[in-house]
């Protein structure tokens, strides 16, 4: 006897947007079902993952993570091309922690110089973070826009508090923007309209809705993204239909157990596998929850991820 | 089917009574059919009418107990298919699969593993459930039985001989074995014994639901309730949607015969342990039941725990950390002093910074009912005449020489009111956020 299954009516879908600009801009979201759901609806561009270039204090980073690129760790530009030539990155996620006000607080133009370099390294797109500081980033962050127009460079966390500057600047230079809100629907969706007010168009626009790590909040990112889904696809809810980006390598790798050495605590087996699984378990959990940018780290984390993206969306 | 509110209330005794605490019989059968109340809240319904609702109103996923005595565990009675709907209720019980192909050493290995891999995390002990043991032999499946039921854990007995299982299974009948499996070449006597021993059931399909119905529609037939099911699938992303349409159909339309916890086999999906694992998390957020993996090992074993917590963690209620001291990096008497809120992610975030600053601290977790510090803060429970009494009588007092107190930058503004409370100490405002601990201790700290 045939089971007849139960499908999910879906009235919206998931905006596509490019990011980078040139032939090696990539197209991120698209999808018109539930993360993966692939027997009721089509998802033309898979998840993509932007690998980590941090431009400082790289020497807080875990032993697996530094050993991989252990040649390049103070050279994002080295290290940018590297990730591209020889782990086929397709998304560069370039970290400017050196512009941190509690940490080396270093200055725009130093930042700005930074991204020209890496820039001048790959061609592949570049998604610049500041250090989620309001005041910090909008300086940083819209003199990075000026400097680096044409490339379509993604600029973020864009916070409710710095939205104005930010937004100004990318729809001035032609960036796309990445809206970050702390784990909460309706914040997301308020600083959607908030951006759209200002004039930033919905093609470029990704969501950041705040990650928490393994052990460490994910459930709350998980459900919260669940939802967000919900909105943008059963829902009706434009404002929602942006693509998600999950910045999980920092929440992974910062915890104490990603750095702990199996001396430390025998019971939590080796310490590299340990830390290469949390950083792809997150993402798994990220992926069916709906994210379709993932910034990650560990080269053997980031293998998996592709292949069981693959394996999903095949 | 699940029976709309009126289908229920044609069968209530329609008096408006009110002693089932609703006023009305058409208001109960509403909650009824929304599943927010119980059928035995009405003391006038007749039996005739509680035997046809209660059929109807049986929870969508069979709750089935697995095990017994300590080891005992629950799987299925979900409702939702959505966590944050209302709740995932019982967490899929983590399996590890030894077989008669295993030498001794990888049999011993695995099944010490059970209870030597096991982990304390916010009041709870994280563990696996199940050592699941496979052999067509009677003999060797006994000799494996009994060996597993010594590890501490419930036991799946694995063969398709149905006279193995017999005799394995009433070798340790105590601990209630879980059967595994019927398949269309010999349900009938997997049934026949199922029933004989009281023990729940496991069908093995051929990579269909239909070929799963038409097994659970058959031994249902022969009066078996405790069921559970395998589809016979081993690819991830056809299993993936069979979890999904399970349990779709199992609770948008109470359909009955995949009404069932599932097993499901990442043992089998894969040979690398990492991906296994990352299966496995698949199968925690989406709807598996029983998690059959090829090994137990720290590395990977502690991320899919810690997965399996945070999914299972019922998003109404605020996970909280117990309040007290909490010792960082062996403090001193002249280690500084942090307070902060018990709800769990906060204290998780901030003693993780403090470790990881390498500094040592006294942490102070004062409890807030497990809200955040500025969702405390703003209901009144972070506020300085709870904080100050609680730090003073916490027993600090006496593992320290200063008299100095950081608290959280967003807070700044209960300073006064807290040396108030706190004659001679000297509260110090901290960073705003968790990520400047680090630099903000080792700027005034700093030795």
């Amino acid at each position: 006897m045939a089971v007849e299954f139960v499908k999910q009516d879906y009235t919206g879908k998931i905006r596509e947007v490019t990011i980078g600009a040139g032939d090696k801009a990539v197209k991120v979201g698209g999808a018109n079902s539930y993360p993966f759901y692939l027997f009721e609806g089509a998802l033309p561009n898979p998840p993509r993952i932007a690998w980590e270039v941090w431009d400082a204090e790289t020497d807080q980073w875990p032993e697996a993570c530094k050993e991989p690129f252990a040649d390049v760790l103070t050279d994002p530009p080295a290290w940018a091309k590297k990730l591209v030539e020889k782990h086929g990155a397709e998304m560069i996620a370039l970290k400017l922690v050196s512009i941190d006000p509690n940490g080396k607080n270093a200055d725009a133009k130093s930042a700005v110089e930074t991204v020209k370099k890496v820039l001048a390294a790959v061609s592949v797109p570049v998604l610049v973070f500041g250090v989620n500081s309001v005041e910090k980033d909008a300086e940083v962050l819209r003199q990075v826009a000026e400097a680096c127009e044409g490339r379509n460079l993604v600029l973020g966390p864009v916070q409710e508090q710095n939205h104005k500057a930010l937004g100004a600047g990318a729809i001035g230079f032609k960036h796309t923007v990445l809206a970050s809100t702390p784990i909460d629907v309706n914040l997301a969706k308020q600083l959607n309209t908030l951006l759209g007010n200002l004039g930033v168009k919905e093609d470029k626009l990704l969501m950041d809705p705040t990650t928490g790590g393994l052990g460490y909040g994910i459930e709350y990112t998980y459900s919260v993204m669940e939802r967000d889904r919900m909105a943008a696809l059963v829902q009706q809810d434009e404002k929602m239909q942006q693509p998600l980006v999950c910045n999980l390598a920092p929440e992974v790798w910062k915890t104490k157990e990603a750095k702990l050495s199996a001396q430390d605590d025998p019971k939590m087996g080796e310490a590299k596998t340990r830390g290469i699984t949390l950083e792809a378990m997150t993402a798994t959990l990220l992926l069916l929850a709906g994210a379709d940018v993932l910034v990650m780290r560990h080269p053997e984390a980031v293998a998996k991820i592709k292949t069981l993206i693959k394996e999903l969306s095949a | 089917m699940a029976l709309s509110g009126l289908e229920i209330y044609k069968k209530l005794p329609k008096t408006n009574c009110g002693d089932c605490g609703v006023p009305t019989c058409m208001a109960f059968a509403m909650k009824l059919a929304a599943g927010q109340a119980e059928l035995s809240a009405c003391p006038h319904v007749s039996p005739e009418a509680a035997e046809a609702l209660g059929a109807a109103s049986a929870p969508p996923v069979r709750p089935i107990s697995v095990g017994a005595g300590p080891a005992v565990f629950k799987i299925g009675g979900e409702t939702v298919l959505f966590r944050h709907e209302k709740t995932f209720i019982n967490p899929p019980g983590v399996a590890v699969l030894v077989t008669d192909a295993m030498s001794e050493g990888e049999v011993d290995s695995r099944l010490k593993a059970i209870s030597s891999l096991q982990y304390d995390r916010v009041g709870l002990k994280l563990k696996a459930n199940l050592a699941a043991v496979k052999s067509n032999d009677a003999g060797k499946l006994t000799a494996l039985a009994q060996k597993a039921a010594g590890s501490g854990a419930a036991v799946m007995l694995m063969s398709d001989s149905a006279d193995a299982l017999k005799a394995a299974a009433a070798s340790i009948k105590d601990q209630k074995p879980l059967l595994y499996a019927a398949t269309k070449a010999n349900a009938d006597a997997m049934g026949a014994l199922a029933k004989e021993m009281g023990l729940p059931l496991v069908v093995k399909g051929e990579g269909s639901l239909e070929s799963v119905v038409a097994l659970t529609e058959k031994l249902a037939g022969m009066g078996l309730k405790d069921l559970l099911i395998d589809t016979g699938t081993r690819g991830i992303k056809k299993a993936l949607e069979e979890q999904v349409q399970i349990r779709r159909l199992a609770i948008k339309k109470t359909y009955r015969p995949l009404g069932y916890p599932t097993v499901v086999f990442p043992a089998e999906m894969t040979k690398d342990p990492v991906t296994e694992a990352l299966y496995a998390s698949i199968f925690v957020a989406k709807y598996g039941g029983i998690i059959v993996m090829s090994d137990l090992r720290g590395e990977t074993l502690f991320p899919l725990l810690v997965a399996r917590m945070n999914i299972y963690t019922d998003p109404q209620r605020p996970m909280a950390t117990q309040k007290g001291i909490y010792p960082i990096n062996n403090p001193t008497e002249n280690s500084p002093v942090l307070v902060t809120s018990n709800f769990s992610l906060t204290y998780f975030i901030v003693s993780g910074e403090l470790e990881s600053s390498r500094l040592s601290a006294w942490l102070i977790v004062v409890d807030t009912e497990g809200l955040s510090v500025l969702t405390s803060w703003a209901a009144g429970k972070f506020a300085a005449d709870i904080i100050g009494p609680y730090v003073l009588k916490c027993g600090i007092i006496d593992k320290i020489k200063h008299k100095k107190l950081i608290i959280p930058g967003v807070v700044a503004s209960i300073s006064g009111e807290l040396e108030e409370e706190m004659p001679g100490w000297e509260i110090m405002i901290g960073p705003r956020e968790a990520v400047h601990i680090a630099n903000y201790l080792k700027e005034r700290f700093a030795a």
